[in-house]
């Protein structure tokens, strides 16, 4: 291990190292010590505010690193498994894609509108940076209820974000999530997920190599916004937090465009060897995480950093979070051909240092040194922690819970009202109030814009397509933590499977509570293995993501939620299947089989304000067939539409399906099941499948030698007639406009209350 | 085969698109021209594409106008040249006043990104001459300020002249307030100037150029230029104004 050569001098006018700074900087005693254990002696403010950052929950993954090492992230397409700006696979015809989600959930949480536009910004700035050109937006949301004008406001605030943002860059949003629970009312979760396109070649890596190679500070100058951005994401919100908005970030998606452009440029000039997004905990983060991927030091002047205001100290400019800057390693001799291309794009480009071989990380100011640390520990370091683990008994007792009489008796009496009532319910009602306000279709790939089960890209210069999903379910991951991640990473694998994609990997945003409390960390140990079972059975591995601890608020602790973000590759993307019917007569197939199971589903919710109950039961080997029954019928081109049974069950599935299309249906049940699981029940690995009447011996013979459950359950009734679902003696019917009203209209009829704050 | 003039401005993100539905659908050629040049090059036609400009922080296309390529565009334009303003090269051409009235923000007061259907008013445009005679659309719009307003005079003007020519409409067809998505006055959704060779509209049809993707109803529009282009189509003697 290199150790430090000499002691840097005290910055005049920095304050004293004590414990109280310390403890203010994230850092416990036990970390300290081992600071001062690594560096051999005290260390200077500048010194202080390094570790902070980079030893912080955000950088330094020290709750979570020991269990994501239990997930699978490798296959035979996978280029770039974790560890760098986003992974990367391999999708044919010489072409790969780059993705990853992040979450921006607490500075959306004080400032919507920024937190969540900059969170744009930092995920598309993480994929272009792999040498990608963003070619999609996804984004998985959750709030309080929508009836409190807060949560309104949020919701709003944040959805503007994304919106402008994105249309600005010119990305298309191509799919996402939205949901509301009294969990997530102090703490809002914001993750979005891009997706970059390149050619295999194209691919770069964020390394800082080759010794006397100069570094350069790239993009919008550096101002003091966002200090010490990762260490609040790193703690739990409270009544204080509002007095942080300060630190939350402030976006500007034209000069991401200009960045993104420009960036691009470079990495296919040959003039650089690596580039990386200046994101969390700023240039500190992005020079030695480059630094230690080359096994290289750094050596940078913090007075050559373009500043937005005057007197910034280097404490400030290494951790300011301003958005919108690269940090760019050149190839010796090739600075002017970098700025030269910056110019073009109207962007400023400062050499700000070099590569050493000494393996320090060494700053400058105004060439005196003011920190001087070995880069390895900084980076790598940090301890991680094995955390005591304990389930709250609380959801222990929940899980043993089951529906009586009275639980099941309001669905069997009026089936049509407890329908309308959950068409009308925030989880499953349109989401389209979002996504209108979003661009779905620029840059004129989008296949399958926002409101299918996955957004499907069509992939130029190409027959293949892309698919992708973001999905979780919060309640079944608090009520049954593995259950509910396995539930989640089928569900996303469904949706893809359903559009008539292969699943092939996922990025995850662990969003969860303190990882310090026993009942956190075992939501999250629980979370992580169910994730790793299912990816393993799925073939899917995870090739990055993002992990974001602390969501807590003084009402307590968000819902524990794994999100998945999947892609998929259409072999044929003119064979990509929607959710809509297609065409009256079509026979309407169920794939799996309706079970009993009630818990954690909305029905309980919404009927009867209850959270309880065991997750959904998830086989697994059956939904990896049920997958492949669904890619192989869409290749062959039989499928006329597929949708994933989710949140509401069988009789929401077949109304949505229904509403988008316009057409009626004429479907019956014959299960042995009362009315309450069979038609609103949530039991996992089902879809709605319908195809040409003469094409039915054909589709029946494909999905049984998957070995998967299927039946004929109706048909399709022409536009105009009703949706009629018939339940052994009960029959649920109601007009198709109806249905399609409440659908649509209850988000918008929320949204524009009129109560406020 | 013909050449289009694409003018890309730094916040441009629909160029690309335009450059795509002309080379690989329409089969013509066409290059960009960076906002920062000062001509335009041998061209048939030019096209101002969506997008932010210049981040359009300000007001849609006001400070496009003044960029070191517009004097050559308005040139182009003076001297008979076909320009079409797309979404936020609509907004331009409002700002530069080579089209009247101003787009200003929704009526919703959010962007608005959806399938919006339209009306062809004129089929005896160079732009529009391969439509149907009041043929129905469907075409994408995608913006935060594409409300269309002008005064009373100009508006009776535009319609006097004949220069609207695509309008909002419902379902059935008819210029109403629930076909309107954004608020413009009159349900106009594109205009012409008065000597026929100037369109401005909001809708995207270069997004609408391909079955895959959802929509062709924008492609008569591109096979409507190269028709004039090639001189297999001409405007009346009449200008195009005389309705």
């Amino acid at each position: 291990m290199a150790t430090t050569r000499s002691a840097p001098a005290p910055r005049p006018g920095d304050p004293e190292i004590t414990p109280a700074l310390v403890a203010e900087h994230g850092l416990s005693e036990d970390e300290y010590e081992k600071i001062l254990d690594v560096v051999g002696r005290d260390l200077t403010y500048t010194e202080l505010g390094l570790f902070s950052a980079l030893w912080s929950e955000h950088c330094g993954y020290k709750n979570s690193r020991p269990l994501l090492k239990t997930l699978p992230t490798e296959a035979p397409w996978v280029l770039q498994g974790p560890g760098e700006n986003a992974g990367v696979i391999d999708i044919g015809d010489g072409q790969a894609l780059a993705f990853k989600i992040e979450s921006h959930n607490h500075p959306s949480a004080v400032e919507p509108y920024q937190g969540a536009a900059t969170g744009v910004g930092g995920i598309l700035r993480d994929v272009f940076t792999m040498g990608a050109r963003p070619i999609a937006v996804l984004d998985s949301l959750r709030f309080g209820s929508l009836a409190r004008p807060r949560v309104r406001w949020l919701m709003a605030g944040v959805v503007k974000g994304i919106g402008d943002y994105g249309n600005c860059v010119g990305i298309p949003n191509i799919g996402g999530e939205a949901w509301f629970d009294d969990a997530y009312e102090g703490n809002p979760l914001v993750n979005a997920m891009a997706i970059g396109i390149m050619k295999r070649e194209e691919l770069i890596r964020a390394e800082a190599s080759g010794p006397g190679n100069p570094i350069l500070a790239v993009g919008a100058r550096t101002g003091r916004d966002g200090i010490h951005g990762a260490t609040f994401a790193s703690e739990e919100l409270s009544e204080e937090t509002e007095a942080s908005r300060p630190q939350v970030q402030v976006g500007d998606p034209f000069t991401e465009k200009l960045l993104l452009e420009a960036s691009l440029e470079l990495i296919r000039s040959g003039h650089i060897v690596g580039i990386q997004d200046m994101g969390a905990a700023g240039l500190a983060s992005s020079s030695t995480e480059m630094a230690a991927r080359s096994g290289t030091g750094v050596d940078i002047d913090t007075a050559l950093v373009p500043a937005r205001e005057e007197g910034m100290t280097p404490y400030e400019l290494l951790l300011s979070e301003s958005q919108e800057r690269m940090l760019v390693v050149a190839k010796a001799g090739h600075e002017e051909d970098v700025k030269r291309i910056l110019r073009k794009w109207e962007l400023e480009a400062a050499v700000i240092g070099q590569v050493t071989d000494d393996g320090l990380y060494r700053v400058r100011e105004n060439g005196v040194v003011v920190a001087e640390l070995p880069g390895a520990p900084l980076v790598t370091g940090c301890p991680t922690y094995v955390r005591e683990g304990r389930e709250d008994p609380a959801v222990t007792r929940l899980r043993d819970w089951q529906p009586d009489a009275a639980i099941l008796a309001p669905a069997a009496r009026h089936p049509k009202k407890i329908l309308l009532r959950l068409l009308a319910a925030p989880n499953i009602a349109s989401k389209a109030w979002i996504y209108r306000q979003y661009d779905s279709t620029v840059r004129t790939n989008t296949v399958t814009p926002p409101g299918g089960d996955a957004g499907v890209l069509r992939v130029r210069g190409s027959r293949r397509g892309i698919a992708a999903t973001v999905d979780c379910n919060g309640r079944y991951v608090y009520l049954n933590p593995r259950r509910g991640a396995m539930a989640a990473v089928a569900e996303a694998a469904r949706n893809v499977a359903c559009v008539g994609a292969r699943p092939r990997a996922i990025t995850n945003n662990l969003n969860f509570g303190n990882p310090l409390r026993p009942e956190v960390y075992h939501q999250l140990k629980e979370a992580v293995a169910g994730m790793g079972e299912a990816c393993r059975a799925f073939d899917t591995p995870v090739t990055g993501g993002n992990v974001s601890l602390y969501n807590e608020s003084p009402t307590g602790a968000i819902y524990p939620t794994p999100v998945i973000g999947m892609v998929g590759v259409l072999e044929d993307v003119s064979r990509a299947v929607g959710l809509a019917f297609r065409e009256a007569g079509d026979a309407v197939l169920l794939l799996g089989r309706n079970t009993h199971e009630l818990g954690g589903s909305e029905y309980l919710k919404v009927v009867h304000g209850l959270v309880a109950g065991d997750a959904p039961e998830v086989d697994l080997a059956h939904e990896r067939a049920l997958q492949e029954a669904l890619i192989g019928l869409a290749e062959a081109g039989l499928t006329r539409s597929a949708h994933d049974c989710s949140e509401g069950g069988l009789a929401v599935c077949l109304a949505e399906s229904a509403i988008a299309s316009g057409l009626g249906l004429d479907a019956a049940l014959t299960d042995e099941v009362p009315a309450a699981p069979l038609l609103f029940g949530e039991a996992q690995g089902r879809v709605i499948l319908t195809c040409a009447p003469a094409d039915v011996p054909e589709v029946i013979e494909a999905i049984t030698g998957h070995g998967v459950p299927v039946r004929e359950i109706g048909r399709v009734a022409p536009r105009g007639a009703p949706f009629v679902l018939r339940a052994g003696a009960l029959t649920l019917e109601a007009s198709v406009g109806d249905l399609a009203e409440v659908w649509s209209g209850a988000i918008p009829r929320l949204m524009e209350r009129s109560d406020t704050l | 085969m013909k050449q289009f003039a694409i003018i890309t401005f730094p916040g441009s993100n629909c160029d690309y698109d335009c450059y795509r539905a002309l080379r690989d659908v329409a089969g013509q050629e066409a290059r960009f021209v960076w906002h920062r040049e000062t001509e335009l090059g041998a061209c048939d036609a030019v096209i101002l594409p969506g997008g932010f400009s210049y981040g359009d922080y300000l007001r849609a296309g006001a400070i496009a106008r003044f960029s070191p390529i517009m004097p050559a565009v308005l040139a182009f334009a003076r001297a008979g040249g076909l320009v079409l303003g797309v979404c936020n090269g609509f907004q331009v051409l409002c700002e530069a006043h080579v089209l009247p009235g101003a787009l200003v923000r929704n009526r919703s007061l959010k962007f608005q990104g959806e399938s919006v259907r339209l009306r062809v008013e004129r089929t005896d445009t160079a732009f529009t001459n391969a439509y149907e005679p009041g043929q129905k659309l469907e075409l994408e719009i995608a913006h935060g300020q594409g409300n269309y307003v002008a005064d009373e005079h100009t508006l009776d003007q535009l319609e006097a002249e004949g220069r609207v020519i695509f309008r909002y409409v419902d379902a059935a067809g008819q210029p109403t307030d629930a076909g309107n998505p954004n608020g413009s006055l009159r349900n106009i959704a594109g205009i012409i100037n008065r000597e026929g060779n100037v369109l401005g509209l909001m809708p995207h049809p270069e997004r609408c150029v391909e079955a895959l993707l959802g929509s062709t109803d924008g492609k008569p529009l591109f096979d409507s230029l190269v028709r004039s282009l090639d001189g297999a189509w001409q405007a009346d003697a009449a200008p195009a104004g005389r309705a």
